[in-house]
Order: C-alpha cells, then structure tokens, then sequence
C-alpha cells in the first residue's frame, strides 16, 4: 500500500472508531475541516508510526505545521523517503 | 499587598484595563461606582464565596470586586458537576454562591444566592476593602475529587509586574482564567494595567484566533496542545503577536520551532507553573527544557532542588495549603513543594520526563491509569491490564492498553477473532468513559510484570 493509501485508510478507520464523520477526503481538504478532533489526530499520527515507522511531528528537520490533507500526506512521504 | 481592585485602579490613573468577551466586555473604569452586584456587594463581606458564573467574564468581574471584601472566593472551574460544586461549597464552607445564571439545585438553601447583574449596577457605598481574601483554586482532576488549593494574592500576583512601560500591549489567553495558568495572565492584564481578550469554551480555535487579531493582542498564552491545535488550523498567518507563552504542560522543541516559525518576530517562552508551587520561571531561550544554572542560581525569591528525580520549589508563590478534612499536606517539612514532575539532565539542561504520579494528560486532560482499567478488567475475558501513555506530538500523550486475557478466553481461531474481542473491549470502554480516556490502541500481552509486593509494574 502507498503511504497515500496508508494515510487515507487510517483517517477513515480512527474516524470510524472514534464515532466522527469525515468530510470527502482531497489534497485541499483543510485538516481542521476534515471532521477529526485532536486526539483523533493524535491516534492518526501514532497509527501512522505503527504502520509507516516513523513520526514526522517528532524529527528534528519538521517545521511546517500541515495544513492540509496534501500537507500531511508530502510530509509522510517526505519523511518515509 | 493591597486588594487587587486597589492595585488595579491606583495610582489613580484610569488603567486601560478591560475584560473582552465574544460580544460584551466590562473595562475597570465601569467598575468605580458601579457593581456586578448592585447593592449587594457589602452583605458579601467577610463571606466565603462560591465563584460560579457560567461565563469568565462575570467571574473576572466577580473576583475584582471581591477580593479584599470575600473572606475567601473558591474559583470554580466550568466542568464542574452539580454534585463536585456542591461538594466544593461544602468544603470550602461556601456560605454564598454568585453567578450569572440558574444555580443548580443542589446549591439552592445551602447559601444565599447571588445573581450577578448582567451590566453593573450603581453602587451604594465607596468600595472598601479590609481583609486579606483567602483565593482557593481547583486543580483540574477531571475525575474523582478536585483538589483545593489555597493561595492569597501575595501569592498568585505578588511579583507580577505593574504599571507595563508598553502601553500598547493587549494579553490574551486560551485558558479559561479560573484555571492556574489563565488567572496569572487575568492578574497580569489587571496589575498591569491591559486589556484582556477573554477566550470562550464554544468557539473554534479559529474563530478565537480571528478575534484575538481583531482586538490587537500582542501578548497571548497557551498550553502546548492549544498551540499545537492553533498552529494546525492554518489561522495563525493573519495574527502577529510580540509574544507567545506556552505552559502547563511539557513543550517541547518542534512545537517551539514552529511558532517562532510562524511568528518570525514574536518572543516564544515557555513557562513553568502548577497550581500547588505557583510560577517558578520562564525560559525564553527558544529551548525545551530548562538551563541546569537555574537550580543552583535562581531568580530572587525561589529555591529549586531535585530529590528522587522530581523538581521541588520553595517560593512566596508556593500555594498555602489544601482544604478538607484531613488535607495532605502541600509541602515537605522543609517547605519545598514536590510538584511531581521528573526532570532528566542532559549536556546541561533539564528536560521534563513525565509526571512521576503516572497521570496521562491528554491534551490537558487528566487520565487516571486505573480508572480505565477498570472497565477493561470488568470484562471476564480478561485478567489484567495496564493502561499507559504513549508518547503523541499532538497532545502530549494518547492512552494505550496492554490486556492479559483470562484463561480460556484466547479468541477463536479464523480471521477476526482477536479483532472483534478488542472491538468489543473498545466498546466497553466507549460507553463509560468519555473519549480521551479510551485506549487509542489496545495490545493482546500474554503477561504484565508486576512488583515484589504484587502491584503492576508502572512504566
């Protein structure tokens, strides 16, 4: 599975868990309107560490916040490769 | 020091002063000869006073007013229940109760019942103030009981700076100011003479940072997490305060990188407070942690030392005392206060390593370990669990649990088996805790360590 793929599938099943209902998933989408709360988020990012090893939000290079959807997925993928 | 009313009005110039909310505001000026409490105000002298408005507003309103008058005000935090209110009166000796809406039953014929007015009303005697007010603050256990903590102003505001040389500085702050963290930015703004844009619990970080810019603030605080949460809803671009404070919990590098990132020309500083020790200090260096040369040559005022690997700290801001019946006792013999936080030493700096109490914070958010145990345990399936954080740059800490299942109860065999036991465990946890407390992961373990007396072994 890409890491695109990885990510996307990890934001609907933590939504699903978690009882809150996603807004159609784009490159555009704003990540505070994509219906996720921040300790969402929080299992996105560490179930993302679980499946991709590694955590972005933690490495000495990362600056930038993401803002959106294609913020975080280029992040991941920056990070992964 | 005098009352905080006395403070703030002298030396007789008209402070700049106000409190902002979403769509009301009160400046000082207002409060000269008129009061949230009409004529009420004297009957409340020498009371203890049950502070309880729904909005923070009329609670900062109420505690100007009432200091130097309340024998003691009890700043009660919004989450609390009818029944902790009603608790916190009761220990606190509340023999009066203001607020700005229905009292919950439970209070009703306990205490005489205040209800503030929603614009001050003229006063019929010149303000007075001539007791030292006990202020007593709830920690914020979101379980269980909160504590009582009793300060004075001597303690909470004693150091704080009055009359600021910038007149142009504005403060705000994500904290609700009945909590530790917003009430030394509430006494900052009032001894020095700010405005304060006060934020609102039903607004988006959005729209409070939308108004915060809007009002001119250029001096704003927050916790990690709130910062965290506003750097990730892209409205920070429009905001360009001079300084930015985070404290109440650990903050970290990144999320220090990126505020001075995305404030180029802000000062970012991070502080170190808790209800129980007061303020200790500020770092403003742009590092995590906290310079070693601290311990040995403090700021005036405030000792520091590390025993069993936790910050201890004796200053005039230390709190007083808890209330209750029999009330542990708040600091050592030695008038240190263990504020339970373990710090580690590297390459000459102090890093914050976790509560040695074992207390997740979520986001701000307390979770008790065993509370959420429980409700895995209850299952028979299963034997034992430990319910841990895990380490999360978004909010400090998410919860996770490691689950020993009871003999005999291995999930059968096939695909699904063990998901839908931890499905159904999840569920168990869903429906009687509220979500930040449900393990955001949980583990099938075949066993949990435990100690020499039986107990688990805790990481």
């Amino acid at each position: 599975m890409s890491v695109r793929d990885t990510i996307l599938s990890v934001f609907k099943q933590v939504a699903a868990d978690q009882g809150r209902t996603l807004a159609p998933l784009s490159d555009g989408l704003r990540l505070t309107e994509c219906g996720l709360d921040s300790l969402s988020f929080a299992i996105v990012v560490s179930s993302l560490e679980d499946a991709l090893n590694v955590d972005p939000f933690n490495s000495s290079e990362w600056v930038d916040f993401p803002v959106t959807l294609g913020d975080f997925i280029k992040l991941y993928d920056h990070t992964v490769a | 020091m005098e009352s905080l009313w006395d403070e703030a009005v002298s030396p007789g110039a008209l402070t700049r002063c106000r409190l902002q909310a979403a769509g009301a505001a009160v400046a000082l000026g207002d409060l000269r000869a008129a009061s949230a409490f009409g004529g009420h105000l004297e009957s409340l002298r020498g009371s203890s006073v049950l502070v309880a408005p729904v909005e923070q507003l009329a609670a900062g309103t109420a505690l100007l007013e009432l200091d130097g008058v309340a024998g003691r005000i009890v700043l009660c935090t919004p989450d609390l229940t009818p029944q902790q209110l009603t608790w916190v009166a009761k220990v606190a000796e509340c023999d009066a109760v203001v607020t700005d809406a229905e009292t919950p039953e439970p209070l009703r014929g306990c205490a005489r019942i205040y209800r503030m007015a929603a614009s001050p009303q003229p006063l019929t005697a010149a303000r007075r103030s001539d007791r030292r007010t006990e202020w007593v603050l709830l920690t914020s256990g979101t379980t269980g009981t909160p504590k009582l903590v009793v300060h004075s102003l001597e303690s909470l505001g004693g150091t704080l700076p009055r009359r600021l040389a910038d007149v142009g500085t504005v403060w705000s702050t994500f904290y609700d100011i009945r909590r530790y963290g917003g009430l030394q930015i509430f006494l900052r703004a009032v001894l020095g003479g700010a405005p304060l844009v006060l934020s609102n619990a039903h607004e988006s970080t959005e729209e409070f940072i939308a108004r915060a810019a809007a009002s001119g603030v250029t001096h704003i605080s927050g916790t990690p997490s709130h910062w965290r949460k506003a750097l990730m809803s892209g409205a920070l671009a429009r905001f360009k305060p001079d300084y930015v404070r985070l404290s109440g919990e650990v903050a970290d590098q990144p999320v220090l990188d990126a505020l001075q990132t995305a404030f180029p020309h802000a000062r970012i500083g991070h502080a170190f407070a808790s209800t129980e020790a007061g303020v200790a200090f500020d770092v403003n260096d742009g590092l995590a942690g906290f310079p070693a040369a601290l311990i040995d040559r403090p700021p005036d005022g405030i000792e520091f030392k590390i025993e069993s690997g936790t910050l201890r700290i004796r200053s005039g801001r230390n709190a007083v005392r808890y209330l209750g019946d029999a009330p542990a006792s708040l600091a050592a013999g030695d008038g240190f206060v263990d504020t339970g936080d373990m710090v580690e030493l590297e390459n000459g700096r102090y890093y914050f390593r976790g509560r040695r109490g074992g207390v997740i914070n979520v986001g701000g958010l307390k979770v008790y370990p065993e509370e959420v145990e429980s409700v895995l345990n209850a299952d028979p399936r299963v034997r034992m669990s430990l319910v841990r954080a895990r380490r999360s740059p978004i909010t400090g800490a998410i919860v996770v649990a490691d689950v020993v299942l009871a003999d005999g109860a291995e999930p059968r065999e096939g695909a699904g088996g063990t998901d839908d036991l931890k499905t159904e465990l999840l569920n168990a946890c869903r429906r009687a805790l509220p979500a930040h407390k449900v393990p955001a992961m949980l583990r099938l373990v075949p066993s949990l360590e435990l100690t020499a007396a039986g107990k688990l072994v805790r990481p």
